[in-house]
């Protein structure tokens, strides 16, 4: 369980556009470095982002190497009705991270 | 007469130097984050940009989880919260009979009152608590307590400041004081001024204390590492330099 810190409003006007987002405790490492002993360190990264808005995608993004440890993304949507918002994760190792969070929306 | 001739030219330019460096002193000590470019700056402004939220949040998990062995959590017993003690640390211990840092506080409340094994230095824990704790004092000025107790610590602290250490050959003060604004390499050189640790460091990529940063120093110019006592000395310096600045933890640098 990776400690994540997602910044949207509680609520937004129908047709308004948000700003997502987010940051996640991740090492990042690249795969190309090695320890003090001169042995590879094995590449550890996210590999896969997910944002789902009323069960549709609205953003999916492939992470690289070459991303900083402890990521931070910024992103826009538009509101339509109130629903939840679900965040997934996925990378090396198994590494898996699911969030949701609840957009209420107004007329 | 011939090795005279030679040398002077060595001799002016040497003073020449000399008169060089006095001249762009900064008038007033400042905050590394002033030095930093505006998108860093806009980094550690923002919580949601700021990576060192991410210790931040699990400092306050910390907080509020009680040991299994039945003692009170941080927040049982300092209920309404740590606000505006961060930046009077390090104070003098009645407890220790010595000056203590605030981790080391911590970990002494953690052995007295919660009877738990001392937490590492740099580890996760102690630096989210830390981190937890900074964060309710930010904004407030750094005000390093006036107790008598501290002074010969704090003297002890300056003299290292100013003492050349390392195969450099080089104090503190002669790049954080006489070279502040100017640059080593790439980077700007800060006044060096403690105000936001345990801060989030680019060149980390984590989490660090003001003591990792310190060492990063002494190995810098090729020096021993401080004692604990001598870091604890200097850091009442520092902070007695700082004094009056905005506390900043926790801090973004480059």
């Amino acid at each position: 369980m990776a400690i994540t810190r997602i910044t949207l409003p509680a609520s937004a006007r129908r047709g308004e556009t948000i700003e997502v987002q987010w940051l996640i405790a991740h090492p990042m490492e690249t795969g190309h470095r090695s320890d003090d002993q001169g042995r590879l360190l094995p590449r550890d990264i996210i590999t896969r982002f997910e944002c789902r808005y009323l069960e549709q995608i609205v953003l999916a993004m492939d992470l690289f190497p070459a991303i900083a440890a402890n990521p931070y993304c910024a992103f826009t949507l538009m509101a339509e009705r109130s629903g939840e918002l679900v965040f997934i994760w996925a990378g090396d190792h198994g590494f898996e991270q699911r969030e949701v969070r609840t957009l209420v929306v107004t007329e | 007469m011939k090795r005279l001739l030679v040398l002077a030219p060595l001799t002016a330019l040497l003073c020449g130097a000399a008169a060089r460096e006095g001249e762009q002193p900064l008038a007033s000590p400042r905050s590394g984050f002033e030095f930093m470019t505006p998108a860093l700056q806009a980094m550690q402004r923002s919580d949601a940009q700021n990576p060192a939220m991410l210790w931040v949040a699990s400092g306050a998990d910390l907080w509020k989880a009680a040991p299994a062995n039945g003692k009170p959590a941080c927040a049982g017993c300092h209920a309404s919260g740590l606000a505006g003690v961060a930046p009077r640390y390090p104070a003098f211990s009645a407890a220790l009979k010595r000056p203590v840092t605030l981790m080391q506080q911590i970990n002494h409340c953690r052995a007295t009152r919660q009877e738990q094994p001392a937490w590492r230095d740099e580890s996760e824990p102690l630096l989210s608590l830390a981190a937890y704790l900074g964060q309710q004092s930010r904004g407030l000025p750094i005000e390093p307590p006036q107790d008598d107790r501290l002074t010969p610590w704090r003297q002890a602290g300056e003299a290292l400041y100013r003492a050349r250490i390392g195969q450099l050959h080089l104090s503190c003060a002669q790049c954080h004081e006489a070279r502040a604004g100017q640059r080593l390499a790439g980077a700007v050189i800060p006044s060096g001024l403690a105000t936001g640790y345990p801060l989030y460091r680019l060149e980390w990529q984590g989490m660090g204390s003001l003591p990792r940063r310190l060492a990063n120093c002494t190995t810098g110019v090729r020096a021993e590492r401080l004692t604990q006592d001598e870091m604890t000395q200097v850091e009442l310096y520092l902070m007695q330099r700082a004094r009056g600045l905005p506390w900043e933890t926790p801090a973004v640098r480059p």
